[in-house]
């Protein structure tokens, strides 16, 4: 073979940040030859994708809006995985935490009192905390895999709510629609620029952003989490409790999975319906890998998957592109990390082995 | 209760395991190779697609099948060039396939929503399908009824009788050793992986060309899953993995049945119990440790670099 | 009598990233030779039989057959060539049989008919018996290298490559094993035989090709060499045993071991029986016994990784310590060496100073309020680093950029410096190179003669002998009576070794 793999002798710190962006330019080129094929003009494409959805202070507004529950999940799950502890329900614990805070809102939808958002707001991330204790528990207790668990809560979570808002929390002045009545005024987040929907939610992911960031690279448990997932054997040695940090670990990212759905239903939608989120909770996967499981890069790769959505919308209505365009660039941009990632690693060499002068000590 | 009643319940089992019976006997020998690949759900769909679009535009259901194959090969390649070639985490490129999967089907499937196809042709051998109660069971299925249970005998086989087979446990088992005494575990493994692939396209393929013959997005609903889980379940044995699949199509069909014989529940609360039938075979067969990893290879999620 | 050489190497090269492991090597086996290959860790010896084998390819330089020129590609055509090759690590396949592993190791022509008659017949014949039904998990190590060596022999081998055959094998079974090479070599078959162990050498070898640093020092005939002088080319240097200050290993007891009963966490584990220990300030303590016979096990109690119902099964300085996790038993001032430095001892991905924080956070004050403080895990880092002499260029490298040498001091260094009453090493200087080795041993001893006990659970009984005070050996779990070093054998060892003379019912010749 003329291309050969070599690894580093130590990893490359420079390559752990340029994987990211060497995949978002392949994803970007490739999207382009795409475009291309289907007989649209690439360069307007890819304007219609990335640049127009922002050119606006609504646009940025609304960016912010999409970026704060993948932002919020993003950081949860980069924890877990760094642990090794792969949490793929968070759509589900964002679902539940959702109707958890949701169900609130609903329960005092006539009352005014300022004390609503904020108990909505913890009773979403008990919520998803909840649906996320269940795997942690099946783990620690019965050893099971908690991927699949997490993702049949999903479909499960996913059932609850079609459950609820075909029956008992259908508006019952809504003409039969499946949906919720809407929230009074006082179950809304506070709206930070008027006119827009940027709402108190934002301030929340980028105070978790920074808690998140403290926790990993200052702290202890941060410093047992990373243990733990690089050397599982190491972390035993040092006297870490492994199925104390499984529990941690879900329960930090159900907790953000469920404030996310919280802040989706109170901030940006304001009643039930039978979709509260597109898939958030799988796209804030790859917004974990894309940040390098690290809080400060989820925060930029949560802007930028949110920036996907927005071009996904405005291309289909600009263009009539199908929305489903969205989570091939999402799973493509994914590939296109993970290949790059072997860089990390090895590096590439082209021909023959060269004889090198060094010599062993 | 009748026969009347029992025939078309039985058949319905069959055909809600057989998707399964194709992704779990697929992944079975990637596992045995040592590979995790969650990407099944997405290379089901994806199988699925592919067949569908086919089956409409050229009207044949073989045609549709390869080519349900092929579309979960081709995924799975880009699962085994990943994971094989360039190292990339197993749990994380599996995830990707099915994130990818998913998207790319929705875009294709765009155009092909609502079309329809009168689905696989039947067994029909004059004489025996006749026969009352053995015949529509034994002799009525449409052909990849039978090539599923065709598949679990020959990789069982595979894996237990033949050098091959043995070859790849092996290389599940301990990829350095089976490299050190001279096999290529990057060849094994592709091999394995792209197998799976096309299995699992397979199962994707019979869903939408059999099961249901038409295109929704999303379709596979957590099938590919579901497969993984039987894997588990069943100890890494394809018999083991086919009468698990079974077992889930009878947990389907309480769903469709239920409501039919009175039963006061609501339709979210059915469709949960495949789901939680998971969760639940998951806990019994994982709970003591020890002998779940009994028969898990050991190297399973394991990557193999060697400098040369 | 110009005999054609069997195998002949010229000029074989092989460079690394970063490491050149051979440079231009030539030797030469003669037909029914010995020739054992002897160099330190490191020294590029795996590397040039790998090439031999087909595993490997070599960058320059000619291998010659029989006098003609091959290049086998992988080990499949070594093995037609007649080459046979017996592993260090074995290669063997933990969930399978006997004959399904042998089966896998052969050409695909001499797995047809009754392979099981076969591996019988062989195995009768050498007296290396073997059953082709059994699952290899359930079998000994020496009876897995068995399975190596028939495995070889089924194909009529002319060549045959012992990587470090005797690592393993107690002073008993290493007799056995020169029995049935020696026999090969009258029958003609060439040895290839590897090793570090310079008695083995002299007692088995006809000729001796040493490396040093991926180079060929010199060929030498054993019979005319001392142990030392080989030694002293192996190494290139004259080394110094560690020196043995006057101790007083009669102090309080810091450890000890009671009716320590333990089923093993692992599969196919040791399950330990009641074990009796008491170790003193001041002592060094060796363990001897063949790996698997209940090490890790006693390891994993001693380090807490593994907790007991038996609180007052384990004592440290008086006080039931059976509970004690990890932390709580480094801050009781235990100090733990574990076997594996690469991902058990020390997280390969994160910097030195991190991993001095790993072990050291608590007993070393390198936290506050849960807050890693860094500048004091730096700190504490580079004093590990400066007075253990490791070659680093700084303590933000990460652990797998050290040599294996440099690594384990670092560990060793780590756990000393916290300034333990008592200390457990498991395999302190596997796979190290000597003069490493030699530094740590020589920690280890200072360590006592400042007072602290010290455990070495070790399979290298010289070693054991050069740094014990009293040796105990263990064997399916069970412990013998440590007894002071002047008084007993290396044979003694090796008969408790193969658990011939413990208290029970003697064990199965392991």
């Amino acid at each position: 073979m003329l291309l050969r793999l070599e690894q580093r002798p130590e990893v490359s710190k420079s390559m752990v940040y340029a994987s990211p962006l060497i995949a978002v330019v392949l994803t970007i080129l490739t999207a382009m030859v795409m475009f291309a094929l289907l007989g649209v003009d690439p360069v307007k494409a890819i304007a219609t994708f990335f640049i127009e959805p922002i050119s606006t202070l609504d646009g940025l507004a609304e960016l912010c809006v999409k970026a704060t529950p993948l932002i919020l999940i993003g950081v949860g799950l980069a924890l877990g995985f760094q642990a090794n502890v792969w949490n793929i329900g968070a759509e589900g614990q964002l679902i539940i935490g959702a109707l958890a805070g949701g169900g609130l809102a609903l329960a005092f939808y006539d009352h005014s009192s300022i004390f609503l958002v904020p108990a909505m707001l913890v009773s979403g991330v008990i919520g998803g905390m909840a649906w996320a204790a269940i795997p942690a528990w099946l783990k620690t207790r019965y050893n099971t895999n908690e991927i699949l668990t997490s993702l049949m809560l999903t479909y499960v979570g996913l059932l609850v709510l079609s459950y609820l808002v075909h029956g008992p929390w259908k508006d019952p002045e809504g003409q039969n629609f499946p949906e919720s009545r809407l929230f009074h005024e006082s179950a809304l987040l506070p709206i930070l620029i008027d006119e827009t929907r940027l709402n108190v939610g934002w301030l929340l992911a980028l105070l978790v952003v920074v808690a998140g960031w403290l926790l990993i690279s200052r702290h202890i448990i941060g410093f047992q989490i990373k243990v733990i997932g690089m050397a599982p054997m190491a972390a035993r040695f040092a006297g870490f409790k492994e199925k104390r940090l499984i529990w941690l670990t879900l329960l930090i990212s159900g907790g953000c999975a469920g404030l996310a759905g919280v802040i989706e239903l109170s901030g940006a939608i304001g009643q039930i319906v039978p979709s509260i989120s597109p898939g958030y909770g799988f796209t804030a996967i790859i917004v974990a890998f894309l940040g390098r499981l690290h809080p400060v890069g989820v925060f930029f790769a949560g802007l930028l998957m949110a920036l996907t959505y927005l071009g996904g919308d405005s291309a289909q209505i600009t263009m009539n592109m199908p929305n489903a365009v969205i989570g091939v660039f999402q799973g493509m941009l994914l590939f296109f990390l993970l290949a790059s990632d072997v860089l990390i690693r090895y590096r590439v060499r082209i021909g023959p082995h060269k004889v090198q002068a060094e010599v062993a000590e | 209760m009748s026969v009347d009643w029992l025939i078309p319940a039985i058949l319905t089992i069959v055909t809600a395991a057989t998707p399964l019976v194709f992704a779990a006997v697929g992944e079975t020998v990637v596992e045995k190779a040592g590979v995790l690949n969650l990407g099944v759900e997405g290379m089901m769909i994806m199988g699925a697609i592919a067949a569908f679009a086919t089956a409409v535009s050229t009207g044949s259901g073989f045609l549709a099948v390869i080519a349900g194959a092929g579309a979960g090969l081709l995924l799975a390649l880009i699962f085994g060039v990943l994971t094989v070639y360039f190292q990339s985490n197993q749990v994380a490129t599996g995830l990707a396939l099915t994130i990818f999967g998913l998207g790319l089907s929705a875009l294709i499937g765009h155009s092909y929503v609502g079309k329809t196809f009168e689905g696989l042709a039947k067994l029909d051998i004059p004489g025996l399908s006749d026969i009352p109660v053995i015949g529509p069971l034994i002799f009525g299925h449409d052909g990849l009824v039978y090539f599923s249970v065709i598949s679990v005998i020959i990789v069982a086989w595979f894996l237990n009788r033949t050098r091959a087979g043995l070859l790849v446990r092996a290389v599940g088992e301990n990829h350095d050793a089976a490299h050190s005494i001279g096999y290529s575990v990057t060849l094994v493994r592709m091999g394995a992986i792209l197998f799976g692939g096309a299995m699992a396209g397979v199962g994707g393929a019979y869903l939408s060309v059999a099961y249901t013959p038409l295109w929704v997005e999303n379709m596979t609903a957590g099938r590919g899953w579901i497969a993984l889980a039987l894997v588990v379940f069943a100890s890494w044995k394809p018999w083991r993995g086919f009468l698990g699949a079974y077992l889930f199509g009878g947990i389907t069909i309480i769903q469709l049945y239920a409501q039919g014989m009175g039963v006061e529940v609501s339709a979210q609360f059915l469709s949960m119990l495949p789901y939680l039938a998971t969760i639940l075979v998951l806990v019994v067969i994982s709970r003591d440790s020890a002998k779940a990893r009994v028969n898990a290879p050991a190297c399973l999620g394991k990557n193999f670099h060697v400098s040369v | 009598m110009a005999e054609t050489p069997r195998l002949e190497l010229i000029g074989i090269t092989k460079a690394y990233p970063g490491v050149v492991a051979n440079n231009n090597v030539s030797l030469k086996v003669m037909p029914g030779e010995i020739h054992a290959l002897l160099g330190e860790n490191g020294a590029g010896k795996s590397t040039l039989v790998k090439f031999i084998y087909g595993v490997q390819k070599a960058d320059t330089g000619r291998m010659l057959w029989e006098g003609e020129e091959v290049r086998p590609a992988n080990p499949n055509a070594a093995r037609k060539l007649g080459i046979g090759m017996v592993f260090q690590h074995f290669s063997l396949f933990d969930a399978m049989t006997v004959e399904e592993n042998i089966s896998l190791g052969i050409s695909p022509e001499l797995t047809k008919g009754d392979l099981a008659g076969r591996i019988r017949e062989v195995s009768a014949q050498y007296g290396l018996p073997l059953d082709p039904d059994r699952y290899v998990h359930t079998l000994s190590v020496g009876e897995r290298q068995r399975i190596e060596v028939v495995r070889c022999l089924l194909q009529d081998p002319q060549l045959l490559i012992m990587d470090e055959p005797t690592s393993v094998l107690t002073p008993q079974e290493v007799e056995e094993l020169f029995k049935t090479l020696r026999r090969l070599s009258e029958e003609g078959v060439s040895i290839l035989y590897i090793s570090h162990k310079l008695e083995e050498i002299k007692a088995l070898c006809h000729t001796a090709t040493i490396m040093r640093m991926g180079e060929v020092v010199v060929e030498c005939i054993p019979e005319n060499e001392t142990a030392r002088s080989m030694a002293e080319m192996m190494m290139g240097e004259n080394l110094v045993s560690p020196e043995r200050a006057e101790r007083h290993t009669d102090g309080q007891v810091k450890l000890e071991l009671s009716n320590l009963n333990v089923v093993s966490a692992h599969q196919h584990g040791t399950e330990l029986k009641n074990i009796n220990l008491q170790l003193r300030a001041g002592e060094v303590l060796g363990v001897a016994g063949i790996a698997g016979n209940g090490q890790r096990e006693l390891m994993e109690v001693l380090t807490g990784e593994v907790l007991l119902d038996e609180p007052a099964s384990i004592r440290i300085d008086r006080v039931s310590a059976g509970r004690m996790d990890p932390i709580a038993r480094r801050g009781a001032g235990v100090g733990l060496i574990p076997e594996e430095r690469l991902g058990h001892g020390a997280v390969p991905e994160m910097s030195l100073w991190e991993n001095a924080f790993l072990s050291g956070a608590t007993r070393m004050g390198l936290q506050k309020n849960g807050f890693i403080q860094v500048a004091a895990s730096n700190a504490f880092a580079e004093k590990v680093v400066d007075e253990f002499r490791v070659k680093t260029t700084g303590v933000s490298h990460a652990a797998n950029s050290l040599s294996g040498g440099n690594l384990q001091k670092f560990i060793v260094g780590r756990e000393i410096m916290q300034n333990p009453g008592v200390i457990v090493a498991l395999q302190p200087t596997w796979g190290v190179d000597a003069g490493s080795a030699a530094a740590i041993r020589q920690a280890l001893i200072d360590l006592a003669s400042r007072g602290a006990a010290v455990l070495a659970v070790s399979q290298d009984l010289e070693e054991l002998f050069e740094i014990s005070d009293r040796i105990a050996v263990i064997c399916e779990g069970r412990m013998s009576e440590a007894r002071p070093v002047e008084n007993v054998t290396v044979e003694e060892i090796g008969l408790l070794m193969a658990g011939i003379g413990l208290e029970g019912e003697p064990a199965d010749a392991a």
